[in-house]
């Protein structure tokens, strides 16, 4: 049985083992929900369908969410796509898209997956599904990379949190983006180590990020959040994959991330009453929201 | 924890909380009740009240009490649903602080003018956590199968009850009994790690002192 309380432990008993971490976490879950390896395969896979479902509906759609916060940026990144201005390439443009795209539709009351929550769902999927198409990868192997996301974001939720109002938007989009920075290694054929420390690295850029949603909803800045969570992801793993280390291990890096977010203020953690929720901008926003 | 717990579940936006969790709140007062309600007037407090439109709260807990689940896309047309369906809503905004920030007390009326109260607080994640039914503060989360069994305040009356659990093999996993006063109106509350069926819920309505019992099934 695992723990889940190191990511460092994963990392070692995978390498150990000559296993990846998503084969460790796959069977090691079989066992303790003693249900088949399979069966959780096939629960897995029907979560990446509704991902993939949510990606294209969101880059289609371009439609305004109910408080008229959100909505539209997807589709401006595609026509932005389709008319060559793609500034870092194409795989980082594609996976901006797509991370808008879920977000929106989040924001829209469509159907995602939280992964690791509702307001960071984009990022996760917009990594995988972009680096699949990219690099023509199937689809099985993205299912058993997000038992990876989910073993690692496990031991976060445990020793830290993976919740805005917990710990900040660092806990939400920046676990996300450890999580999916870690997948990406293993799905690029990259060590259990390397996933360590694509996790760290992710993490590491975004310690401090506070939870500051205008008008207390999931749009704004959590939907372009979620871009920049995907494209952190990418850059940790591209790091990682170079074999570049985090110089702080995985497990202090998440230790640090529970302390920032028991010393941030309450109301930057998700209340709306500080940071960018705190504008003149966003109070005028929210007074005609809720008029 | 599982895997499941961290990728999942899949769910309608925008926020785990103020909408999956306020779906479940629904459903759980649409199971007490017996069906869909006449009507049903839903009071929200603390960070629901401020922010429902927003979050589309209200949407979430009327498909709630339509039946619908967490990751039901026709959530977001829930109030016209509601209208064609023949179910009359009203919402309340309370500024009483006393309760969990994200709570729902919900008074539902079915055809024959029966009331039923259900108050429920979404508290974190989609999870719920049930902690009013009419008169009886309670506290059950819904993730097991669930029984609620109104009685007159007896003795013996626990032995009774668990006893036909027993005879049909299902383990307690948690079981609480909840009471307005001694020899008064009483509740118990009764999570099962099995399967209940219909005909086990007739045989504890048999039971002396027991009212009447309501089986809530797992609502993830
Ligand atoms: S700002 Fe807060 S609500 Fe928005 S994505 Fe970040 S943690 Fe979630």
């Amino acid at each position: 049985m695992i723990s889940y309380d190191f990511v460092q432990e994963l990392a070692d008993k995978a390498t150990k083992k000559g296993k990846c971490i998503s084969a460790l976490v796959l069977a090691d879950q079989a066992l303790q929900m003693e249900r088949s390896q399979q069966d959780l395969i096939e629960e897995m896979n029907k979560s990446l369908q509704v991902m993939a479902e949510a990606a294209s509906k969101g880059l289609n759609s371009g439609s305004k969410s109910a408080s008229g916060l959100s909505g539209g940026d997807a589709l401006k990144m595609k026509q932005a796509i389709h008319a060559g201005q793609s500034l870092g390439g194409m795989v980082l443009s594609e996976t901006l898209a797509k991370a808008l795209a879920i977000a929106e539709v989040n924001a829209c009351m469509g159907r995602i997956v939280a992964a690791p929550t509702a307001g960071s769902c984009g990022i996760i999927p917009a990594v995988l599904l972009t680096l699949k198409e990219a690099y023509d990868l199937t689809e099985a192997q993205v299912v058993m990379s997000l038992f990876t996301a989910a073993g690692l974001g496990m031991v976060i939720a445990k020793k830290a949190s993976i919740s805005g109002a917990e710990g900040g938007c660092q806990a939400e989009c920046g676990s996300a983006a450890a999580m999916a920075a870690a997948a990406a290694v293993e799905l690029m054929g990259g060590t259990p180590q390397m996933s360590a420390h694509a996790c760290a690295i992710a993490l590491k850029s975004v310690l401090g990020l506070v939870c500051d949603p205008v008008a207390g909803l999931v749009e704004v800045p959590c939907v372009k959040r979620n871009a920049s969570g995907a494209a952190n992801a990418l850059i940790a793993a591209e790091m990682a994959l170079a074999g570049i280390e985090s110089v702080i291990p995985v497990d202090e890096v998440i230790a640090a991330m529970k302390a920032i977010g028991d010393a941030m203020p309450k109301t930057l953690k998700e209340t709306a009453e500080g940071g960018l929720a705190d504008t003149p901008t966003a109070k005028k926003m929210a007074r005609e929201i809720f008029r | 924890m599982n895997v499941f717990d961290i990728i999942g579940p899949i769910m309608v936006g925008p926020s785990s909380s103020h909408t999956a969790g306020a779906v479940r709140i629904g459903k759980i007062a649409r199971a007490v009740s017996g069906g869909q309600p006449a009507t049903v007037t839903i009071e929200l407090f603390g960070s629901f009240a401020q922010t429902y439109k927003g979050h589309g709260t209200d949407k979430a807990i009327i498909a709630g009490l339509l039946g619908m689940a967490p990751d039901d896309e026709r959530i977001k047309d829930s109030l016209a649903l509601a209208r064609e369906l023949g179910m009359a809503f009203k919402f309340k905004k309370s500024s009483n602080k006393a309760f969990h920030p994200n709570t729902a007390l919900i008074m539902a009326t079915d055809s024959q003018g029966k009331k039923t109260i259900v108050q429920g607080s979404s508290v974190g994640g989609g999870r719920i956590m049930v902690n009013r039914i009419n008169e009886i503060n309670v506290k059950f989360n819904g993730e097991y199968y669930t029984l609620l069994v109104p009685h007159h305040d007896t003795p013996g009356m626990i032995a009774a009850v668990t006893n036909l659990l027993a005879d049909q093999g299902i383990n307690i996993a948690e079981m609480n009994m909840y009471r307005s006063q001694r020899g008064g109106e009483a509740m118990m509350v009764i999570e099962t790690d099995q399967a209940v069926n219909e005909e086990l819920v007739s045989l504890i309505e048999a039971v002396n002192s027991v009212k009447k019992a309501v089986l809530i099934k797992p609502i993830y």
